[in-house]
């Protein structure tokens, strides 16, 4: 079976040479905007391995998110780690830790799954919140430093830019290797597994699938790409806090997620994109952001159940004339 | 430690989980009928404390309009509620359950920007009202009669809803809803207003809950998303959809952070989700309830 043509194209590197030249538009602004999408994306798609992929709705992916978050801090700043150990630190832990809180979620199904991975969540909050001597408590860990960027300097073009900017190419280079990673994943046996659990579990166990190892897997991967994410985003932010754990951050890829498609590889991205510019302009008129998302989302869920990526599929199949 | 501190411990312990009843006993109703695990319920519970302030503003503070002002407020919620579950939530009863959950999510995040843009951001307070104002000094602890109004008026209410719910036809019907909607719908019954009654009672429950919880402590925004994560953790511990379960519930919660306070000074936050994960591991559907089919 030959894999159709829109899965040839290699879409990754297609939308990171898109996304190259932001520095170069001239505004500190457009790359502050671009790369919280480029780090919150990977955060919402590597949500989107267990939501839409293996078919189980997680209410606690602050926990690894904010785990990545803090280990990278922690090493960066406290013991004085170089950036990339501590990057790969971070996603180490926070596979660790899905591994663990996973163990115990994938016994369960549904709404206690849910309930599950949210208890898991708000004890990671707890701990960040109150474990002053470690995590700063309340106050978090301000001042997180920016990885040693000199070597950069001998690069074209980029060698002049600004820190910002320089850490830019960082993420952004080090986000799409885990996008061709995710991509990967999901295409691979291992992945068409996980959509046959999604899809019918009984019917997988049937065939001698071992749905429990392999919801795990998916687990500690999907676990270990937010740690990924949160160490990016702890850097980028300048600091990590206990708010990253607390369940309304678990509900923020889960929004990217749904208002992008989650049928979609890319559709988080999409999401990602679309909620953080919307943000963007509407900050800029209201300071009540969180009721125009409330909007937006029951407008989602209630019109576009599929998502901007899945009304467009759609769209695009009603026009190409094949039944939808 | 003295004998007469554990007591005061105790009874502080009581007075959260009578609060943490109310609330939760309604998260318990609505996913025990309808199924659908109400992220809102912390916002209907945190709006009732706006309206009960609101209303004792129009009533005239520190008068006995307070317990009017209360019951307005929580029927206000009641009402709130029965909108939202008639022209909304209804059609997405047919959908996956995150649809479920990520609306009602939508709805944390309208109604605490509608407080917001209501009642602005600072803190507000009401006081108790004058029937209630004194204390009374019980076996060496000193008791405001407002605390042991509320340890009273927890096991009023589970008492009401245990006769309404056992021994009573419109009971009958509730708990045929819960375990057969199609079967209750062929024999007859308007299972759509069995719905929209139950949310309305849950959301009542949770409208009075933060109405009463008003001369206790002070009405901010952001005690939503906290108090929902606590009436998930009670639900959790006594058993999703199960009454009884969720008295029990409170009372353990009441009592761990009570105590825990004294054992972990920091964290006893911790403790309580700590409970919620191992109650879910050993047995996910809690200490009283039942598994779901």
């Amino acid at each position: 079976m030959t894999r159709p043509l829109i899965n040839r194209i290699p879409w990754t590197l297609i939308v990171f040479l898109v996304l190259l030249p932001v520095p170069f538009l001239g505004s500190r602004f457009y790359t502050f905007v671009a790369t919280d999408i480029v780090i919150l994306s990977l955060f919402a798609t590597s949500l989107n391995l267990l939501l839409g992929t293996t078919g189980l709705v997680t209410f606690g992916h602050a926990a690894y998110f904010s785990i990545g978050a803090y280990t990278t801090a922690l090493l960066m700043k406290n013991l004085g780690f170089p950036f990339l150990p501590s990057w790969i630190a971070g996603g180490l832990m926070a596979a660790g830790f899905a591994l663990v809180f996973g163990f115990f979620c994938v016994r369960l199904t549904k709404i206690y799954f849910a309930m599950l991975t949210l208890a898991f969540a708000q004890i990671v909050w707890a701990i960040c919140f109150k474990w002053n001597d470690v995590t700063g408590g309340e106050q978090g860990l301000p001042n997180v430093p920016y990885p040693g960027l000199d070597w950069m300097e001998v690069l074209p073009l980029i060698g002049d830019l600004r820190v910002s900017d320089k850490f830019y190419y960082v993420a952004l280079a080090l986000v799409a290797l885990c996008y061709a990673a995710l991509r990967r994943i999901t295409l691979s046996p291992f992945g068409r597994v996980l959509t046959v659990i999604r899809d019918n579990p009984e019917r997988a166990q049937f065939i001698g699938v071992n749905v429990r190892l392999y919801e795990l897997a998916a687990f500690m991967v999907s676990g270990a790409f937010a740690g990924l994410s949160g160490a990016l985003f702890g850097i980028f932010n300048r600091g990590v806090f206990p708010d990253f754990a607390f369940w309304t951050k678990s509900a923020e890829p889960l929004i990217m997620t749904i208002l992008g498609g989650m049928a979609h590889f890319w559709g988080p991205a999409v999401g990602a994109a679309a909620l953080i510019l919307l943000n963007q302009q509407i900050t800029s008129y209201t300071e009540y952001w969180p009721f125009v998302l409330g909007g937006v989302l029951i407008v989602l869920l209630f019109v576009f159940p599929g998502g901007i990526v899945g009304t467009l599929t759609k769209l695009g199949r009603r026009i190409g004339g094949r039944d939808a | 430690m003295e004998p007469s501190f554990l007591f005061g411990q105790f009874l502080g312990g009581l007075t959260a989980a009578m609060f943490l009843f109310l609330i939760a006993s309604g998260l318990s109703l609505i996913f025990g009928v309808l199924r659908v695990l109400n992220f809102a319920h912390g916002s209907f519970y945190m709006l009732g404390a706006y309206l009960a302030f609101q209303f004792v503003q129009w009533v005239g503070p520190r008068t006995e309009g307070f317990w009017l002002a209360a019951l307005g407020a929580a029927c206000g919620i009641a009402v709130l509620g029965g909108l939202v579950e008639r022209l909304l939530l209804r059609h997405l009863y047919g959908r996956e359950e995150l649809y479920q959950l990520l609306f009602t999510y939508a709805l944390v995040l309208i109604l605490g920007d509608v407080a917001k843009i209501t009642w602005g951001t600072g803190q507000l307070s009401v006081s108790r009202p004058p029937s209630l104002e004194g204390s009374l000094n019980l076996l060496g602890v000193i008791v405001p009669h407002y605390n042991l109004f509320i340890i009273l008026l927890g096991p009023t209410i589970a008492l009401i809803f245990w006769f309404v719910l056992q021994r009573t036809s419109v009971g009958r019907i509730v708990r045929a809803a819960a375990q057969d909607r199609e079967m209750l719908s062929s024999l007859g019954a308007n299972v759509g207003m069995v719905y929209t009654g139950m949310f309305m009672v849950g959301s009542f429950l949770a409208g009075l809950g933060g109405a009463l919880v008003t001369p206790t402590q002070s009405i901010v925004p952001g005690m939503d998303v906290a108090i929902i994560v606590e009436a998930f953790i009670v639900v959790v511990i006594g058993g999703l959809g199960s009454f009884w379960g969720t008295f029990l519930g409170a009372l353990i919660f009441g009592q761990v952070l009570s105590f825990g306070i004294l054992i972990f000074p920091r964290f006893s936050i911790f403790a309580v989700s700590a409970l919620m994960a191992v109650i879910l591991i050993v047995r996910p559907w809690g200490l009283l309830g039942r598994p779901l089919r």
